[in-house]
């Protein structure tokens, strides 16, 4: 019962120093989302629970671009079905990462807080991951994007336009550091993530009118499922560990 | 849109993205015997991210070379195991101070 007490409490502290880190990115993102929900008259109520049920970037803007062009509902529906399409390979990826005796709730829990970065969280993490510690980092990220968005709509125009864009690019910052460590260990890894860039940046040449968010899924299937094949996982490692 | 219909747009959003995150946790119960859908689930967070961030890191920026710079900063960063935090404030400052330069 004590060990069973001390694990958790471990686990809440490790969530919230891993949790810290990537809502203070979320904060400086959300605030960007903020500006653009404030253009398409989102209000600052409306803006910080559509971030913390949402707590998607790329869905987020779609739904505020959205907004913005008085799309119909099924239009926004279908949109934000692409947009975050790839949770639905997260989420396969995270089942293979949760204790068998996980019950319903528990899992909806984890999936509800999947995120690109909470994602990478609960990948780097080794063996079952613990819910505990997934939900308190994904609790306080959650409330520190939704605090940016609130922030954006409220003080939008207060910061020049170069400081939110550099603001903008810290989540693909936060990106770089979830895939470049492993990629230093593992060759294939690092050869899979160059040739997604190179396939990325060619294909958004050629087909300019494909959406992001079908590029992503598109080549998510296409190149992993490449690498799959030449490149087969040796043993029984689950799904998220690696070596 | 009015407020109500804001709203509407909100929560069907919600329900969507929930729906999305949530199936196949719920559905998917035991261990993947499969070599390759396993290894395929190995290498999707890597794919996924990779292609998310590039070229949009790029278009993001204030002109081409400061996004170049600061994707350049921010993988040195991460290469010498540097955490996230400080990785996505070094690609913020680097995006900064390169995007003041003109051509």
């Amino acid at each position: 019962m004590r060990l069973n007490r001390d694990y958790t409490r471990r686990m809440i502290l490790k969530g919230l120093r891993d949790g810290l880190p990537i809502g203070l990115g979320y904060f400086a993102v959300a605030f960007s989302l903020g500006i653009t929900a404030r253009g398409a008259g989102v209000s600052p109520l409306q803006g910080w629970v559509a971030s913390i049920l949402n707590h998607a970037s790329a869905g987020e803007y779609a739904l505020y671009a959205l907004i913005g062009a008085h799309a119909a509902v099924w239009e926004i529906a279908a949109v934000i079905f692409v947009t975050n399409m790839r949770y639905l390979l997260m989420s396969a990826a995270l089942s293979q990462k949760m204790s068998n005796r996980a019950g319903f709730l528990r899992r909806l829990g984890t999936g509800f807080s999947i995120t690109d970065e909470i994602f990478g969280l609960a990948v780097a993490h080794p063996g079952t991951v613990s819910c505990t510690y997934l939900w308190t980092a994904f609790l306080l990220a959650d409330l520190m994007w939704a605090a940016g968005t609130l922030c954006g709509i409220l003080a939008g125009n207060v910061l020049p336009a170069n400081v939110v864009t550099a603001l903008s690019v810290a989540i693909y910052g936060m990106f770089l550091a979830i895939i470049i460590p492993p990629a230093r260990k593992s060759r294939i890894l690092a050869g899979l993530i160059l040739a997604s860039f190179a396939c990325s940046f060619a294909l958004g040449r050629l087909l300019p009118s494909l959406s992001e968010g079908m590029r992503t899924i598109l080549l998510t299937v296409v190149l992993s499922g490449a690498a799959a094949v030449l490149f087969p996982l040796k043993d029984e490692t689950e799904g998220g560990t690696k070596e | 849109m009015s407020s109500g219909e804001i709203w509407i747009a909100i929560l069907v959003a919600a329900g969507v993205s929930l729906l999305v995150r949530a199936l196949p946790l719920t559905l998917i119960r035991r261990p993947i015997k499969s070599r390759f859908i396993r290894s395929f689930l190995f290498y999707v967070p890597y794919v996924t991210l990779a292609v998310m961030t590039f070229p949009a890191m790029i278009d993001a920026a204030a002109h081409p070379g400061a996004g170049i710079a600061a994707l350049a900063a921010g993988t040195v960063a991460a290469w010498f195991g540097a955490g996230l935090f400080p990785v996505a404030l070094i690609t913020c400052a680097v995006e900064f101070l390169t995007g003041l330069i003109r051509f």
